[in-house]
Order: C-alpha cells, then structure tokens, then sequence
C-alpha cells in the first residue's frame, strides 16, 4: 500500500493490530475500571493487560506505568511533577534547546510559579554535549532530555546523560515520543513520557513512567485514577489499541528500521544532488531511522508545503511562515541552520520505494518553480 | 556601507533582498540588512555559511529592528 503521506512523526497511521485491538476492546472495555462488578472487572483486566505489555517494551515495571491523554499531557504531569516531588531539592529545571515545545511550555510555567530553568546549547547536528549537560545539570531539581528529535532526527546520549545526572544525585526525564516502538528505551531515565499515535497507536493515549523511587509529586488536584497519577476516567479501549500496536512495532522494528533507513538515505542524497542549494539538516547517522529534514535556500516554506499538498504529499515544516506565531523552529535556530524553506519528511510502514520515488521527481521541480525570478542569486 | 530595509517583509525575502545587493559592495566591505522578522536572526548567518561570505553580528536600529551586518567575501 502506498502514500503521499509523509509526515509520520506528527502522527502514524494506525497499525493493523491498533484497529483491531481497538474494535475488540470497545466491546470488552467500555466500563468504568474502578468498578467491582462484573463489566469493570473486565474492563480492569483489559487495562492491567495494556499497561503490562506497555511496561515490558518500554522496560518498566507495570506499576511505574500511568495512562493519560497524550504524550503532551503525559511530559507535562512528568516535569511539573518531577518538580513538585523535588522541591526541598531546588527548583532549577535543565533541558536541552531542542525539546518538544511541551517540555518548553512546563518550563515557562516552572519559571512563571518562581523556579529557575537552564536550556543546554546543542551542536549544528542538534545535539548536545554530554559533559555540558552534565554541568548544567548539577544541583538541579529536575533534568530532562530527548530519546530523538521530533524535527530533525538526533538521537541524544541519553544513556550518558542519564549516568551523569545520577552521579550528580538528579532524577532524568526523557521525551520517548519520537524512538518508543523503534529503539529501546536508553536505561537510567527516572521519567518517561510517551504517545501512542506516534508509534502507530490511536490519538488520545499518553503515556507517563514514574521509575520505582523517583520523588513525584501530582501537579493537579486529586483523583484517583491511575494511582493518582492522572485524573479522569481511563480511555480503555484506546490503552489496548495501544499496547497491541507498541507490540506489534516493537517485533517488525529491526526489519522496518533497516527499510526505512535506507528510503531515508536515499532521500538525502538525492534531494542534495537534484535540488541545489538545499541544506539536509541533522546527521547522516545517530538519528531517527524515519525522518529527513531539509531547508530549500530562497523558498517560501509554506508555498512550498501548499504546493507539495497539490502533489498529494503530506510533509511538516519548521519554517516561520508555517507556524501559528511566525516563529522559526526552536530546533533549527538552535542549530543555526537555515529556517526557511524547510521541510521535515517522516516515514512510516505503508511508506514505499515508489512513494519516496515519486516524491523525490516531484521535488526539484516544485523548488526551481518557486524560485523562478531568483536564477543566479 | 548599504543598509537594505525589509521591515515588514518575511523570510525569505530578507535573504533574498540580501542577495541581490550583496555585489553592489565590494569584496572585504560591509552589507546590512534591517529586518523585524525573527527568522533572519537564523537565516542571515545560514545564508552567510552557504554561500561563503562572513556574519559579521546584530545591531539594532533606533527603531528597535535589529540589523543584521555582513562581510562580502567573494
């Protein structure tokens, strides 16, 4: 099956076994799981189910595990309770330049509440230094840092990061959304957060792991749902889908890593070769096996977003023009690559040779049209 | 040295702008370009690194716009 669909990392295309988990679960999980009759016990049984299959892919525990509504609301409930549980330990927050704008937005709300935050430059592959995050991180309250970028595809040190920061007694939170289903879990993260429809689940599930120990503390009023850990009634059906579909990506990743790579590959090299003044940004290797990012010099990046639409492809871009505040991406400024023009293209399991193909002869094209006028420049 | 005016106008037209005059100086001397939009704060030494002329830094106008100050290189 093919697709001009082409921006994966905004949101997967259900898998197969999502679907079918889902039809399933409807039917078994639409009772209310805290409830001791005979429906809820089912219910709770389909939930406990997800939340163990969840927990051993992501290698966790399945207490550790807290269903919520997106991997937005999940980061959000990781760091601003991470803050609240350290709070006799300080109130400095440090993260890397390039996190999700979620992890940017609870550290804007940190700082509004009278905490401190400290953004760790990254290199022009965008990532960062692991002894200058390590030196920022010391006698901070809280750390956090991307498994992969969501933007351009760097894998961080999480690994690394995550031993420093222990050294240094700090509880590590890590961004899981773009790699969880793809890559291992790195190990030594304290929290986690992640989002099903990033690995192929349906929307509306988040994710949130808070590591046996870890000193976490609910930055919402009281519920009892999911041990306290995220209010409102659990959307079942969606956890199962879920699961189903993080077991489901997790057994065909290896194979599905190595296809995509390669499209992603000769992605970058022909766009390179066939569209000039390009610059393919993000590394050639660390990095996310299913997405490219490129900025086209002198291009508008939303007449070309308009344009690559009319040829039925469906990418993302970080270019001022394309965002809601007429911002350039935070990710590409803090690389210092070019902003305009840019384009992010994400893969997924119905992605083909033939799309890619297809896309990579319309490209050259749509560019050398939108800069007619500019030959020369 | 040449100060290009781009208030109000959005990128890429800024680099563009910057692209078209950068001749009208010579190798070795200075270019400016007066810009409100954020993303030339990114593009202009983007721009530079490309195609091989030197960022010198940001000022800013009375106005409060920054400007943006290049080295022609080649």
């Amino acid at each position: 099956m093919g697709s001009g669909y082409l921006d994966a990392a905004a949101g997967a295309p259900p898998h197969p076994a999502a679907a079918e988990a889902l039809t399933a679960a409807l039917d078994g999980g639409w009772a209310d799981p805290a409830k001791l009759y005979g429906a809820g016990r089912r219910s709770r049984l389909l939930l406990d189910g997800a939340r163990e299959a969840i927990a051993e892919v992501l290698g966790a525990r399945p207490d550790e595990i807290t269903f919520c509504a997106s991997g937005t609301h999940a980061t959000h409930l990781a760091i601003l309770g991470g803050l609240a549980g350290r709070r006799r330990a300080g109130s400095r927050f440090v993260h890397s330049a390039v996190e999700h704008s979620c992890v940017l937005h609870a550290a804007e709300r940190h700082v509004a509440a009278g905490g401190e935050a400290t953004s760790v430059p990254v290199d022009r592959d965008g990532r960062v230094d692991v002894a200058a995050f390590a030196a920022a991180a010391d006698g901070a309250a809280l750390a956090s840092l991307m498994t992969a970028n969501h933007e351009v595809g760097t894998l961080q040190p999480v690994a690394e990061v995550a031993a420093a920061c222990r050294d240094r007694g700090v509880p590590l939170h890590t961004d899981a959304a773009q790699s969880a289903g793809r890559f291992p879990v790195p190990p030594g993260w304290s929290l986690l957060s992640a989002s099903a429809h990033k690995w192929g689940g349906p929307p509306g599930v988040g994710v949130l792991a808070v590591r046996t120990g870890t000193r976490w503390r609910s930055p919402m009023p009281a519920d009892d749902r999911e041990r306290g850990r995220a209010p409102g009634f659990e959307n079942v059906p969606a956890a199962v889908a879920a699961a189903a579909a993080l077991q489901a990506v997790t057994a065909e990743a290896a194979a599905e890593n190595a296809r995509l790579s390669a499209l992603v590959d000769r992605i970058r090299a022909e766009v390179a070769a066939r569209v000039p003044d390009v610059e393919v940004v993000g590394p050639a290797t660390g990095r996310l096996p299913h997405l490219v990012t490129f900025s086209c010099l002198y291009v508008d990046g939303e007449a070309l977003l308009h344009e690559l639409d009319r040829h039925g492809f469906a990418v993302s871009s970080g270019s001022s023009c394309t965002s809601s505040t007429l911002t350039p991406s935070h990710v590409l400024e803090a690389m210092g690559v070019l902003s305009h023009g840019n384009v992010r293209v994400s893969l997924h399991r119905d992605t083909t040779a033939a799309d890619v193909d297809r896309f990579l002869a319309v490209l050259p094209e749509i560019v050398a049209d939108l800069r007619k006028g500019l030959e020369g420049l | 040295m040449i100060t290009l005016d781009q208030r109000g106008r959005r990128c890429p037209l800024p680099v563009i702008e910057l692209a078209r005059h950068v001749n009208d100086v010579g190798v070795g001397e200075l270019i400016a370009v007066a810009a409100d939009d954020p993303a030339a704060r990114v593009d202009v030494p983007a721009w530079c690194r490309m195609r091989g002329h030197e960022y010198v830094g940001e000022d800013t106008a009375p106005d409060g716009v920054p400007v943006y100050t290049v080295r022609r290189r080649r």
